[in-house]
This record gives structure tokens, C-alpha cells and sequence, in this order.
């Protein structure tokens, strides 16, 4: 397996404060890797620098061998990498349709005065409209969006729009797909939806996942191979389970034993 | 049930055929005008109209796009100075129009990339300070025919054979409205209009999605300010002169109002609010102290109140004070605007008797 998301010794720090510290993965084809940690470790920090919205002061990022580091978001976009986020980040507005076909920007090329001339079937703009539609649609079959695939996404419960969210992200057909805790604020049944999804994302369409996740559970069914964070340092990875039992993970989560337990 | 069975039923103008058969109608009607109407309602329909594609114009910028503009007079001064600079150097009037769309649109590129690092209240300064420089730029520089503007060269375009000046400007002014309405209508339903509306809920999301950011809000701005230079230029031959002190903040902010009144984010919001500003301008410039008379039950008491206290000159300011209490009562009753009244009258229907 080669490496098709590289990151190497990633730097950055806001203020007084070192986010990242030396943080570093690859994600090889096909692979999910999860990346754990207490609240404030550097999850998100890791994402936001790979997705371009933070601009790491050193370090490297590179996709298929490409260097993105530096680049501009809708840049990173085209490379091929794909997100979603923990606080999810719809077009409110916007039914469930016109979310996904957002996610096929990238693909469509219909212009400012193409667009104004969409007359009627016949015009190359809705030749490309109906086209892409073809492609959401599949998605929405894929996710089990069809009740909702109308409605104005701001309305729908929680679960569905982080449902959507992964929608819009799989659209883009990417090569890297980035999952800023999915599972957050799920019921049982839509976590284990969401396990399957991820597993045919992976196993199917064959793109790489990196997830950050606080539930342990749904990390060891799912994940390859785990990386732990804290204070923005790496601290222990491997499989979930040697991840789990790791000491440091164990004291960055419980704290060290106090005197009295250690008797 | 009603099944779609193609891409394209999403896609369509109209959801359903009696909605297509109405706008045909209207469209219809308002196409007759000149052939059995006089020429003050020409002037009104006119004026309507040209403030409508002001407002859909700033609709694409506020409602679709999320930014804010208080300096759209400037735009449509600079398409009304365009168009009317053009046309006295001889260029025929439909491609001055066009001119005029593309130099607004260059100046709202420019205005567009503050927007790219400001948003909210700073963008409306800074938006405000173009209007107020583009204002005195036009009244103060002798190039631009100074205080008085320049002259107005005669409307020559035949569309019709046999009609007169006022008929074919009428008829000039509604093909422009309507392309706008289509065009408009059209681009929101197509890529660049979902990322305008994307930056617009979430600017985080659509970069991530491959939405080039600088690029799409400028373009907002751009699209925004050519459909307000076009506007100008009609606006200078509905005239019939240019007075550079029309241009002014408070015409960007009534555009503004339109907007808002009839309910951001869509078209027929600002169409509604074009209709209800520009019928309250032309209704209440006019006002006199006898026309509160007439109110029934208390309109001697009123007329008495405002002769006794208002002074002579502030007459004219009474439009301004009952123009601004209609905008406030619609705003309480109805946040949304006239379009929410629409959307509550429509479901209302939907759902009757219950």
C-alpha cells in the first residue's frame, strides 16, 4: 500500500499556545485511520491544516505525492480531499439536492452566462444540471436520504444533516475523505448505519478516511489502525486495542492514579 | 401522486403549469400596455420596473450572497452616466446598455474585494463611502457635465413601428426587466448561484467543497452592480435628464428597503418590494396638507396638528415620516417581508378549511 495522504511533523501554534507540535501520519489507499485524543489535543487543528483553513508555520502535507501545504481550500478540494465537520456546516437553506450538488462544484462547469441561459432542457446547462443530478441521486439512494432529499436541510434532525454533511463530502468524489467526529449526537441505529456507510466508503469506492472520533467503541469495529493526540503531540499508535490499553493514552484520558488507588 | 420522472422536473422554471400559465398572462398583459394605456401609467409601470431590476440585482448580493451594499446608487449612477456618455458619442442605445452593464460591473468587482476580509457592518461602510464618492465624482467634475449632469440625448429606438418615444422606452425597459427576472432566476438555479447561496450559509464550507471564495464574492458584487447599471441607463431616458444629486445615500438605502420590505433570498420578494417602494414614492412625493383631510374619522384633527406644529417648509419632509412608519409596521408584522406574507397566504390556501 502506498501513501496517499502524507503528513509530516506539523508546527503550529496560535498566541502563546503550541497546537501542534510535531504531529505526523500517513493514510495509505483504502485505509481508515482514526485519530483520538481528549477535547483541545489538536484533532480538529490536524484537519483544519490539512483542509487549508489553518496554515501550519512548518511541517508537510502532501497527497499522492502532491504538496498541498500552503494551498488555499477550494485548491485542497480539487487535490481530492473531502471534509466534514464536527459543528456541521450545511447550506441551511439549501434543500438536500442542492447540498450534494454543491459538493459537485468541482465537476461542473457551467458558467455565469451559460447559467443565465438555462432555457430549457435542451441548453448545455441543464444537459450538465441533469447529468450531476444523476450522480446525487445515487448518493442519496447510497445514504438512505430519499425521504428528505427535498426538504430544506436547516429543518432536519440532527442526525440526518450530519447524514447529508457526508453526502456532500462523498460527492466530491474524493480521494481522502476527512471525518470530523460523525457518530457525535447519533442514536444507536444511526451509529451503526453510519459504521456500514464508512466500511462501503472505504471498502467499495475505495477512498482513504481519516476520522476523528470519541467514541472507543465505534473506533475499534471501524478503524485500521489508530493515532493518539495530546496537547497536539502524538502520543501512542497501532490497532485500536493496543491504542486502548496504552499507558500514556490511558493517563491522557484518566489522569495518573493518585497515591491512595496506587495502594 | 405527482411522480417526477425526470432530472428535468427539478430543474424546471415553473412547478406547476397553472404558475407558468400566470407569469405568461402577466407577462402578456403588461406586454399590451402601450397599446391601450396612456402615458402616465407607461411612466409608472416604468419606474416600477426599473427599480425592480435594482432590486433583484441587490438581491443577488444581499439575499443570495449574504454581503451588504449601501452604496447601489453608485452603481446606478455610473450605468446611467455610462449609458448617456455612450449614447451622445453615438453609440446606438441597446449596446450602450450593455456597456454600461459591463463598466458597473468592473467597478463592482473593485467594490467586491474589501468584501473578500470585511463583513457586516464594516462592508456597509465601505460600501457607503463608494455611493458618497461616485455621488460627488459626478456632480463635481466638470467632465461629467458637473451640478446640472449631462444632457440626455433623445430616445431613438423603434421597437414597434408607429410607436412613440414614451411606447418603445416602455417596451425597451420590460424586455430589460424580464431578462432580468429570467436571468436571475436562472443563475440561482445553476453553479454559480448555489455557490453565491453557499458562501452565504456557510463560507467555511463551501471552500472545502472547492468553491473559490474570492472569486464568487466579487462576482456577486459584480453581477449585482451590471444589473444595476443597466437599471441606470433606463433610468436616465425615463427621465429624460440626469441630476447627480439623485444619486444619492438614500436612494441606496430605499434599494436596500425594497430588498428587505419584500423579503431577501428570493424573486419575488424584491419584485413585491420594488412595487410597494416605488408606488409609495410616486403617492407620497406629492403629499399636501389636504390630503390629510380626506383620512376619514380624524382628518381634520390631523391636518390641524400638522399645520399647527410642522413649519411651512418641512411639508415636504411629511412623505419621509409617513413613508417611515409604513416601513416599520411592515417589518413588525412581517420580519420576512411581503414575500413571507405570501408564503403564509399560500399555505393558508393549501391547507383550507382547516
Amino acid at each position: 500500500m502506498t501513501a496517499l495522504l502524507e503528513v509530516e511533523a506539523l508546527e503550529i501554534s496560535f498566541g502563546g499556545v503550541k497546537a501542534l507540535h510535531g504531529v505526523g501520519l500517513t493514510l495509505a489507499t483504502g485505509e481508515i485511520l482514526a485519530l483520538i485524543g481528549p477535547n483541545g489535543a489538536g484533532k480538529t487543528t490536524v484537519f483544519n491544516c490539512i483542509s487549508g483553513l489553518y496554515r501550519p508555520q512548518s511541517g508537510q502535507i502532501r497527497v499522492a505525492g502532491r504538496d498541498i501545504l500552503g494551498l488555499k481550500p477550494h485548491r485542497v478540494a480539487a487535490s481530492g480531499i473531502a471534509r466534514t465537520f464536527q459543528n456541521i456546516e450545511l447550506f441551511r437553506h439549501l434543500s438536500t439536492v442542492d447540498n450534494l450538488l454543491l459538493g459537485r462544484h468541482l465537476y461542473l462547469k457551467t458558467g455565469l452566462f451559460s447559467g443565465m441561459a438555462l432555457l430549457g432542457p435542451w441548453t448545455p446547462a441543464a444537459k450538465e444540471e441533469m447529468r450531476h443530478r444523476e450522480k446525487v441521486e445515487e448518493i442519496i439512494d447510497f445514504l438512505d436520504l430519499q425521504a428528505v432529499r427535498s426538504q430544506r436541510v436547516g429543518n432536519l434532525p440532527y442526525g440526518t444533516q450530519k447524514v447529508v454533511e457526508l453526502g456532500r463530502a462523498l460527492a466530491m468524489e474524493p480521494k481522502v475523505l476527512l471525518l470530523d467526529e460523525p457518530a457525535a449526537g447519533m442514536n444507536l441505529e444511526e451509529k451503526h448505519d453510519l459504521r456500514i456507510w464508512i466500511e462501503d466508503i472505504s471498502k467499495l469506492f475505495g477512498i482513504a478516511i481519516l476520522l476523528i472520533e470519541h467514541d472507543m467503541q465505534f473506533v475499534g469495529e471501524l478503524a485500521d489502525r489508530v493515532i493518539a493526540l495530546n496537547y497536539g503531540e502524538c502520543i501512542a499508535q497501532g490497532t485500536p486495542d493496543e491504542v486502548r490499553s496504552h499507558p500514556d493514552v490511558l493517563r491522557a484520558y484518566l489522569g495518573t492514579p493518585s497515591a491512595e488507588v496506587k495502594q | 401522486m405527482d411522480m417526477k420522472r425526470s432530472y428535468y422536473r427539478d430543474l424546471r422554471l415553473f412547478d406547476t403549469w397553472p404558475l407558468g400559465l400566470w407569469l405568461v398572462v402577466c407577462a402578456a398583459l403588461l406586454a399590451l400596455v402601450p397599446f391601450f394605456a396612456g402615458n402616465y401609467l407607461m411612466y409608472v409601470l416604468g419606474y416600477i420596473a426599473i427599480n425592480a431590476m435594482v432590486a433583484l440585482g441587490l438581491n443577488v448580493l444581499v439575499g443570495y450572497t449574504g454581503q451588504i451594499s449601501l452604496g447601489h446608487a453608485g452603481f446606478f449612477a455610473i450605468g446611467a452616466y455610462a449609458t448617456v456618455l455612450l449614447a451622445k458619442a453615438g453609440v446606438p442605445i441597446p449596446l450602450a446598455l450593455v456597456a454600461a452593464a459591463f463598466i458597473a460591473a468592473a467597478f463592482g468587482f473593485l467594490l467586491g474585494l474589501p468584501a473578500l476580509r470585511l463583513e457586516g457592518p464594516y462592508l456597509a461602510v465601505i460600501t457607503l463611502g463608494f455611493g458618497l464618492t461616485v455621488e460627488n465624482i459626478f456632480a463635481k467634475a466638470e467632465f461629467f457635465g458637473g451640478a446640472t449632469g449631462p444632457s440626455v440625448p433623445p430616445f431613438s429606438l423603434s421597437l414597434w413601428p408607429g410607436f412613440s418615444r414614451e411606447q418603445n422606452l416602455y417596451w425597451l425597459i420590460m424586455l430589460c426587466a424580464g431578462g432580468t427576472i429570467l436571468a436571475i432566476r436562472n443563475l440561482m438555479r445553476t453553479r454559480v448561484g448555489r455557490a453565491f447561496v453557499a458562501i452565504r450559509d456557510s463560507d467555511v464550507a463551501a471552500a472545502c467543497a472547492g468553491v473559490d471564495l474570492t472569486w464568487y464574492k466579487t462576482l456577486a458584487f459584480a453581477v449585482s452592480a451590471a444589473f444595476t447599471g443597466v437599471a441606470g441607463g433606463l433610468f436616465a431616458f425615463h427621465l429624460g435628464q440626469v441630476d447627480p444629486t439623485t444619486f444619492n445615500l438614500m436612494l441606496s438605502i430605499l434599494f436596500l428597503a425594497m430588498v428587505v420590505i419584500g423579503g431577501v433570498g428570493s424573486i419575488l420578494g424584491p419584485l413585491l418590494g420594488a412595487v410597494t417602494i416605488s408606488l409609495l414614492n410616486l403617492k407620497l412625493k406629492g403629499l399636501k396638507l389636504a390630503d390629510f383631510e380626506q383620512i376619514p374619522l380624524a382628518g381634520k384633527e390631523i391636518a390641524g396638528f400638522i399645520s399647527r406644529h410642522f413649519m411651512e417648509t418641512g411639508m415636504a419632509n411629511i412623505q419621509f415620516i409617513v413613508y417611515g412608519g409604513i416601513l416599520v409596521l411592515i417589518m413588525v408584522f412581517e420580519p420576512l417581508g411581503l414575500y413571507g406574507l405570501w408564503i403564509r397566504a399560500k399555505r393558508y390556501w393549501r391547507t383550507w378549511p382547516l
